[in-house]
């Protein structure tokens, strides 16, 4: 394997856990303020997940306040404290672009129910 | 000594210890010996010369071979001087990365790619003619100047050989120094294609350090 390939790979995380687009995580990512370090959760649907590797991301959406809120998210970053899985979407694309057009009921995803095992 | 001999690996991104993505240049850099010190007394100027790279004995000119007799050192294919920040370097020293830190400004040297024969749009970023309309005009350099001259003006920018030239990219960040593998990450592109010989000096240019960062 050559040099290139094993810096990449050293950067992955192993604690990524495992959601497509349709889903809804919580992403805890550490923010500065004021020379203070904290963690802020951001919760919303997963529209777009793209790259792959270390440059691995995802792109979050939510409605906040009546406005619609879309936030990238770099997976493999070290200010992204963890990802959890919230509810499971049913969806027929890999992009949600079509999200941003509509709003309340229409903007709804079909959940998947947890299947019995 | 912030100065070093290395090979270009490649491009990548590394995330940094404060959280920033940034796209950066690997090179696997050193170890390098100590060929020889240069002193002012003796020839003129002082500079160190570095060694780097393994090279088949039988290739060796015997007039370098003495070079790294005198030093003994092993012989090296690459032989560069450096002539800033040398204190106390002797020869017979082996240099390597572990005299970085992420933070220091370098310059990295190197030998640009070859582009062959190139017009003027890939070589001087002139801007073209037209596409369509029948404008007849896509890629050539047009007008040569002005009518009245009633010549071309010397060093004009004219198509012809492009790249293969000695390059230097200054005041580049180091992101990290990997002692134990030899690497050397600097913050975006260098010179040269891959596997080139390219030389790290410390900085000459005095280092703007943004705001906060």
């Amino acid at each position: 394997m050559n040099v290139i390939d094993v810096l990449n790979k050293e950067q992955l995380k192993d604690t990524v856990p495992d959601f497509r687009p349709g889903d809804t995580v919580k992403v805890y990512s550490k923010v500065v303020e004021g020379g203070k370090e904290r963690i802020q959760m951001f919760e919303g649907v997963v529209t777009v997940r793209k790259g792959g590797g270390a440059h691995e991301s995802i792109t979050v959406r939510r409605v906040a306040h009546g406005v619609g809120v879309e936030k990238a998210f770099l997976l493999n970053s070290p200010r992204v404290d963890r990802i959890e899985v919230s509810k499971r979407g049913i969806v027929r694309r890999s992009r949600l672009y079509y999200l941003s057009d509509k709003i309340g009921k229409a903007a709804r995803i079909k959940e998947k129910k947890a299947t019995k095992a | 000594m912030k100065n070093i001999l290395g090979r270009k690996v490649g491009m990548t991104s590394v995330f940094t210890e404060d959280g920033r993505y940034v796209p950066v240049t690997v090179i696997e850099a050193g170890p390098c010996t100590v060929v020889e010190r240069r002193t002012k007394e003796k020839h003129g100027y002082d500079a160190v010369a570095l060694g780097f790279g393994a090279i088949k004995k039988a290739r060796v000119t015997r007039a370098l071979a003495g070079h790294f007799k005198k030093a003994n050192v092993e012989a090296v294919r690459y032989v560069r001087e450096f002539r800033n920040d040398i204190d106390g370097v002797e020869a017979g020293q082996t240099v390597t990365v572990a005299s970085f830190e992420p933070g220091d400004r370098v310059d990295v040297v190197g030998v640009s790619k070859g582009h062959g024969f190139a017009g003027g749009i890939k070589r001087h970023n002139f801007s073209g003619g037209g596409a369509s309309h029948g404008s007849m005009i896509h890629r050539q350099p047009a007008s040569n100047g002005d009518t009245n001259a009633g010549r071309t003006v010397k060093g004009s920018r004219r198509p012809g050989h492009y790249g293969v030239d000695r390059t230097t990219m200054q005041n580049l960040e180091v992101i990290r120094a990997d002692a134990e593998r030899n690497l050397l990450l600097v913050r975006g592109p260098i010179p040269g294609p891959k596997n080139a010989l390219v030389v790290v000096r410390k900085s000459v240019k005095p280092v703007k350090v943004k705001a906060g960062a």
